[in-house]
């Protein structure tokens, strides 16, 4: 399994055809305290860089795109219950949804961790 | 996801490298460099103002003084009387009320505070409005007064059940004050103007410091174990829990005080029948609709989920329904509540407290029921 990272600060952990998606640490920093989570239905078709969930914080509403086309195979409604993973555990607990992957090219030019952590500098 | 970008022409305030040392989050509000939030975080600091005591720099507002050139408090009170709908020459020495400047067609210009300090009035306006309310004032009032600013005072608040309890230290009058006392005392001693007073819906202060003293007298505040630094984040949320304006959002031009839910804030003698009715800007229309009702008003607004409804949401009467009724002019999440809260405008028809109304939002039609304010209760000293 890999994990790669958008220039949205959206991470994939790839797993054969099925993509998780969540927010990286980073991320959630700069947000600051999430109260609240919108995921996707499960089964809906996304367009690569279409929004596809929302996370806000006391302060604001922001999207978390569709890191790559494919249907939504399942979403984290622990997540929706408890909004404040995304503070506590962004890497990991706090996955958003799972995409089965359409077109695996649209992989290439994401970021492995080194570059992310370059591009957050 | 993020925007990072920050304009390089911002202002400081006396207070910005104790903000940055303090590793506040600086972003652009109202031309002011300013901490949103600090380490803490916006829920946490929003909590420790409600049960201990916060401390928040507001040296961006304005700070002005006005003088009748007869030297009598009663001249600049009464001039003061034609911009405002509030009665001020009733106004004691050492007391302080809330006001707005009124327009023509009976808009709102600005709210700000008014003390009488003795031989003056001291006002406290918005930042975002400080230089056109100087003009304002100067405009219609330099024949009869002195109008004078005080960019050499920073203005902080410290908000909380602890603040009496943390400024006795520092000022030994300050428990003794009621709720919008105000005048001039000395905080270790620093001729510091306070006034019982705040922007939170808690019980606390805030004080006027000359700039130099600012730093000084702000960090030995923080340095008691029950004060911790707030950013403009947690203001928000604990001023929208109060269910008081934000000027530019819930109050502007476009409304009225009285559309504005404002009218509390008018004094009799100032009505319809009173001693001096009227004879403010605007007053032919906010007198009217005091005394026959504004067609819509700010009202409250509980969304039933979880989803934060946020500024610029529109409001319908029903789940179908094409037009809109209305309009939220301020929301987000409640802290101490642990629920969306906000506050919008609506028909008459439809803003009594328990009705249902629809927000729009990301194109679904989410239920939301007209509620009382403030969301969490008032604990001011009266």
């Amino acid at each position: 399994m890999t994990t790669l990272y958008t220039e949205d600060h959206e991470w994939l952990l790839i797993d054969g055809d099925v993509v998780t998606v969540g927010i990286t640490d980073y991320a959630q920093s700069q947000l600051g305290d999430v109260v609240f989570v919108e995921l996707p239905k499960v089964g809906r078709a996304l367009k690569k860089a279409e929004a596809a969930a929302v996370v806000e914080s006391v302060k604001a509403a922001s999207d978390v795109y569709a890191p790559i086309t494919g249907e939504v195979v399942a979403v984290n409604d622990a997540l929706a219950a408890e909004p404040a993973l995304v503070n506590s555990d962004a890497d990991s607990k706090a996955w958003f949804f799972k995409i089965k992957i359409a077109d695996k090219s649209e992989l290439e030019g994401l970021m492995d961790a080194d570059a992310y952590k370059a591009h957050t500098a | 996801m993020l925007a990072t970008d920050k304009p390089s022409t911002l202002k400081q305030t006396p207070l910005h490298a104790l903000h940055v040392a303090r590793g506040g989050k600086m972003v652009p509000f109202a031309g002011y460099d300013m901490p949103v939030q600090y380490a803490t975080g916006v829920l946490k600091e929003h909590l420790h103002t409600r049960a201990a005591a916060g401390l928040f720099d507001v040296s961006h507002m304005g700070q002005l003084t006005l003088r009748a050139k007869s030297g009598k408090l009663e001249d600049a009170a009464l001039a003061l009387e034609k911009l405002v709908p509030m009665d001020i020459l009733a106004l004691a020495p050492g007391r302080q009320r809330y006001a707005q400047f009124t327009n023509k067609a009976g808009g709102i210009l600005d709210d700000l505070m008014v003390a009488n300090f003795g031989d003056h009035l001291f006002l406290v306006v918005n930042a975002a409005c400080k230089d056109e309310d100087e003009a304002h004032l100067r405009a219609h009032l330099s024949d009869t007064c002195i109008i004078e600013t005080l960019p050499d005072r920073a203005l902080i608040a410290l908000q909380g059940p602890k603040a009496a309890d943390v400024l006795a230290k520092f000022c030994p009058e300050a428990p003794a004050m009621k709720f919008m006392d105000a005048g001039p005392h000395q905080m270790n001693g620093i001729a510091c103007f306070v006034s019982r007073s705040g922007y939170t819906g808690e019980d606390g202060y805030e004080i006027s410091i000359p700039n130099d003293q600012a730093e000084a007298l702000t960090s030995a505040l923080l340095n008691h174990p029950d004060v911790l630094p707030i950013g403009l984040g947690a203001r928000d949320s604990l001023r929208l829990e109060a269910g008081l304006c934000l000027y530019g959002h819930d109050i502007d031009t476009t409304t009225t005080p009285i559309e504005g839910g404002l009218n509390w804030s008018i004094q009799k003698s100032r009505r319809t029948g009173g001693a001096r009715a009227g004879g403010f800007l605007g007053s032919d229309r906010i007198l009217a609709e005091l005394d026959g009702g504004a067609p819509r008003k700010r009202i409250g607004l509980l969304p039933e989920g979880r989803a934060p409804v946020r500024e610029g949401v529109l409001l319908f009467a029903d789940a179908n329904s094409t037009e809109s009724i209305g309009s939220v002019t301020s929301g987000g999440f409640g802290p101490s509540l642990g629920a969306p809260i906000a506050m919008g405008y609506l028909p008459n028809a439809q803003a009594a407290d328990g009705t249902t109304v629809f927000a729009e939002l990301r194109g679904q039609r989410m239920p939301m029921k007209v509620s009382p304010m403030p969301f969490v209760p008032h604990s001011y000293k009266r």
